[in-house]
């Protein structure tokens, strides 16, 4: 029983590591209907270009700071040369559009700060607490727990942002319905590169914390991979999703790794999250804060 | 236009009744149509008349009532298979293939009557080769029926919106349906193309004698062309009859003008 | 001035449904072939036909696949590596475990059974569309790419997953030479391009395009939805698999499952990106540029910018290129190179008096 409630903990703990990426894609498919693959490239493009200002001797904060820079920089640019020229397109093709700009955002990264594996050092341990390792005997990783802590705070603060401030509502406007924002004169260009702004603020965050857990390297494009189940279960479209989603599939991946991982040779968190969420749709197709959608003809 | 005799009761609704979760889209309608008639729906916007006609064809499901189409109780039924019954229809907002030609589209609406399977398709000799060709015949002769000769080879996004009207009218015709649903055909349209479309409705109803059941918010054309008109209001049946009758209708002249309270 | 077709009068529908209606484009298309089977092996080099030629063929073929399914019947796939894996592995073991099993029929059946895989991971789609589906194909990916490398009955038990194809041999020839292989390999691929050109353009075709186009207006005019879309992917997963296939037994000789991986499909989908979404003259022109960029900029790199460019900084400008590639084509032609070439043709047609 401990060990099993030290395995789901650990697996929620990291769901929550799933759902920082997810977010990233959820906010930038609900203001613009893009589905951005390019989100994990992002994320390694953030922690990157961090590591790299902080090797240069240039201080926390202020790499934290600057990297924030390149990522509103990589927004605007984004919108700019790509979803802009793009508008009347239909979304696959965007999504397509995307998976380019992985490619591309991969190598510019690799270019401008090499290829090779660095770590990363945020003073929090990957280690268990010690008091509720006494205390229960069940081993929870401080790492682990601030990252649900700055997850808690980000998912507050998007949606304090979101729900108050003008250009929340802006934006929930546009997300609702792209003709009807524009003809009550918010201005769709800017609301993009907001989000897209936000978005590569939550992959520095997430590359930050994936990168001091498993290293800054190539493998980080993979966390794309690793939100997009969360996406199909949480939907496109919820914050809330994205959350429920990663905690889920983040818990049954490693219960699954763990009690039938040992069966069938191991290895099956590549596809056990796909699966899952897949066999979820089939059940309930709009996803778990999805609205049904009826056909109107 | 007193060519055709029109006939028995072919299709039947009785107490239908459609709802999506808590909205009443439809309550309780009963009506029938005859064969070789023009039927017409009629009523203000949001009374159900699509929803009507997404009954017919198996597109909704309704909760209640009774649909007896041939003298046959229906089940059950799913959209293709009306088309096999010989159900055909055109929509509201015009649902044409955007990606295919004219004539491919046409094509389509022959695709119940096509009896070889893939493989003989992809070798493409004997009977894949030989059906293509009649049925390649049938659509030319849709195709003159409707007078779009000329833009048979062009894709259909790139045709104007009259036109496009004709072209989703001759893919519903191509299938030689003994039912024709028509979901508002002349919706903006203008005078010239509105009568154009009126000949086309009449000669179908004329020359092939396929029952007609039509949405139309032109009442001059409902008046004109239709034998029966049923009129909804709020998903319920206020009037039914020739047009004579429901002109003179109290309670549809109220839903039509409003009513001093 | 050359390219005209006053003059050529179709008396009949049989002359209008032709696959090139127009008299110019047929000598066109029987130069093209007599080039493709009789200069190439006479003249090429060696390493132009191992290197180039065979796998332009062989991705060819895989993205005529992915484009059934994605260009024509509208259902996007991330999965289309994983179809040639199951095509490769299923040829293999069939050769391996039947005696006397001859090459061509293990090909079929290679492709039988990604296509019955294609089916299993296609029902997803009568239920789930766009990116939820797409997403949804992943799992192929993931899943048969995993269960290829764990399950080593697949690869008879050699180490990770490793096969080595046997030697390709119909009717006691051994095609074994370059020469050989190619036109082995060109003679399926052309074969299985005209019936693909052959479905899509009768009604099978044009029940995917309806499906693509509007599922809902399809369905009314009588078309099976399910099994229009299941069609769709078997057939796109058969042409996967036979060209996976092809891939092992033709081109490398050797693989593994991991060689089938993520990027191996999106090399797929960008060829149908850049050739064209719903051509098949597009398949073979996607696959001719993404096979060819590479060598074009490893050329570049090493003879004029020798020297200048460090190998990390070569190898991820070439990321980069090819990532602004996709994205230069999505802008300025998202019909891809097939349009293209179909413009120039229009414009031919009307030169020089363009109006």
């Amino acid at each position: 029983m401990q060990f099993f409630l030290e395995v789901l903990i650990g697996g929620l703990l990291s769901g929550v590591m799933y759902s920082f990426v997810a977010l990233g894609f959820v906010l930038i498919y609900k203001a613009s209907g893009v589905f951005n693959f390019a989100q994990g490239a992002m994320v390694f493009f953030a922690a990157l270009t961090f590591v790299g200002i902080l090797e240069m001797g240039v201080p926390f904060w202020l790499a934290l700071v600057l990297a924030f820079g390149a990522m509103v920089l990589l927004g605007i640019g984004t919108e700019r040369i790509v979803l802009r020229p793009m508008v009347n397109q239909p979304p696959i093709a965007l999504f397509m559009a995307t998976i380019g700009l992985t490619f591309f955002v991969e190598g510019l990264a690799q270019a401008m700060w090499g290829a090779s594996v660095r770590g990363l050092e945020l003073g929090i341990q990957d280690e268990p607490i010690e008091w509720m390792m006494e205390a229960t005997g069940i081993g929870v990783s401080k790492f682990d727990l601030f990252a649900a802590g700055v997850a808690a705070v980000l998912v507050t603060a998007l949606a304090l942002f979101f729900q108050y401030t003008r250009v929340g509502r802006a934006l929930r406007a546009v997300a609702d319905d792209h003709q009807a924002a524009l003809s009550i004169g918010i201005p769709l260009q800017t609301i993009w590169r907001i989000v897209w702004a936000v978005a590569g603020f939550v992959a520095l965050v997430a590359g930050l914390i994936w990168g001091a857990r498993n290293g800054v390297q190539f493998a980080l494009t993979f966390t794309a991979l690793k939100a997009l189940p969360v996406l199909i279960l949480g939907g496109f479209t919820s914050v809330p999703g994205a959350i429920v989603g990663g905690l889920i599939i983040g818990s049954s991946e490693k219960l699954a790794e763990v009690y039938l991982g040992a069966y069938v040779g191991g290895g099956i968190d590549s596809w056990f999250p796909y699966v899952m969420a897949l066999a979820f749709l089939l059940i309930r197709p709009e996803g778990l804060f999805g609205e049904k959608h009826i056909d109107r003809v | 236009m007193n060519g055709r005799q029109i006939g028995d009761v072919i299709l039947d609704l009785q107490n239908i009744s459609l709802r999506f979760g808590g909205v009443k889209a439809l309550t309780n309608i009963s009506f029938d149509v005859r064969e070789h008639e023009i039927r017409a729906i009629i009523g203000p916007n949001g009374a159900g008349k699509s929803s009507m006609l997404n009954v017919i064809n198996g597109v909704y499901h309704p909760q209640e009532g009774r649909i007896v189409f041939h003298g046959e109780e229906r089940r059950r039924m799913e959209p293709h298979m009306a088309a096999m019954q010989g159900i055909a229809r055109t929509f509201q907002n015009i649902a044409l293939f955007k990606g295919m030609s004219v004539l491919d589209n046409i094509m389509t609406g022959r695709i119940t009557k096509m009896k070889s399977n893939f493989i003989e398709q992809a070798i493409h000799i004997g009977r894949a080769q030989r059906e293509e060709l009649e049925h390649r015949k049938k659509v030319e002769e849709v195709i003159d029926f409707l007078e779009i000769q000329h833009i048979r080879k062009t894709p259909v996004g790139r045709l104007p919106y009259g036109l496009q009207k004709r072209v989703e009218l001759a893919r519903a015709l191509a299938a030689e349906p003994s039912m024709l649903l028509l979901d508002e055909p002349m919706a903006g349209m203008n005078v010239e193309e509105k009568q154009d479309m009126c000949r086309f409705i009449l000669d179908v109803n004329d020359q092939l004698g396929t029952t007609i059941v039509l949405i139309e918010h032109d009442m001059g054309v409902v008046m004109d062309i239709s034998d029966r008109v049923v009129v909804l209001d709020y998903g319920k049946k206020i009037g039914d009859g020739t047009p004579d009758d429901v002109r003179n209708n109290e309670e549809v002249i109220s839903a039509y003008l409003g009513v001093a309270h | 001035m050359l390219y005209r077709e006053a003059g050529q009068f179709k008396a009949t529908y049989a002359a209008d449904q032709q696959i090139f209606p127009i008299r110019q484009d047929r000598i066109g298309i029987q130069l093209l072939l007599a080039l493709a089977f009789v200069a190439v092996p006479l003249f090429a080099s060696e390493y132009w036909l191992k290197a180039i030629m065979v796998p332009f063929l062989v991705f060819s073929l895989a993205a005529l696949g992915l484009n059934i399914l994605t260009g024509y019947a509208g259902q996007l796939s991330l999965g289309s590596a994983a179809f040639m894996a199951v095509g490769a592995f299923a040829s293999y073991n069939f050769m391996l475990r039947v005696d006397g099993m001859p090459l061509l029929v293990a090909f079929a059946l290679g492709g039988l059974a990604a296509a019955l895989v294609g089916i299993v991971f296609g029902l997803p789609s009568l239920r789930i569309k766009g990116f939820y589906l797409a997403v949804a194909t992943l799992a192929a990916q993931f899943f048969i790419v995993w269960l290829l490398t764990k399950v080593s009955w697949f690869s008879n038990d050699s180490s990770s997953g490793v096969i080595t194809a046997q030697a390709m041999v119909i009717l006691g020839y051994e095609f074994a030479s370059p020469q050989a292989k190619y036109l082995l390999v060109l003679g399926l691929v052309a074969t299985m391009a005209l019936m693909a050109k052959n479905m899509v353009r009768s009604s099978v075709g044009r029940a995917w395009m309806a499906v693509r186009d509007m599922d809902v207006a399809a369905e009314v005019i009588g078309i099976r939805i399910m099994h229009t879309k299941l069609l769709a992917f078997a057939v796109s997963s058969f042409y996967c698999g036979v060209a996976g296939a092809l891939y092992a037994f033709a081109y490398l000789g050797t693989v593994e499952p991991e060689g089938f991986n993520l990027d191996l499909s999106f090399k797929i989908l960008f060829m149908i990106i850049i050739g064209g979404v719903g051509s098949i003259s597009g398949a073979f022109l996607g696959s001719a540029f993404i096979v060819l960029l590479p060598i074009f900029l490893d050329v570049l790199v090493q003879d004029v910018f020798a020297g200048l460019l460090s190998p990390t900084i070569a190898s991820n400008m070439q990321l980069m290129v090819f990532g602004g590639l996709i994205i230069f084509f999505l802008i300025v032609e998202p019909h891809g190179l097939a349009r293209l070439w179909q413009i120039a043709k229009e414009k031919l047609r009307l030169w020089p008096f363009p109006h």
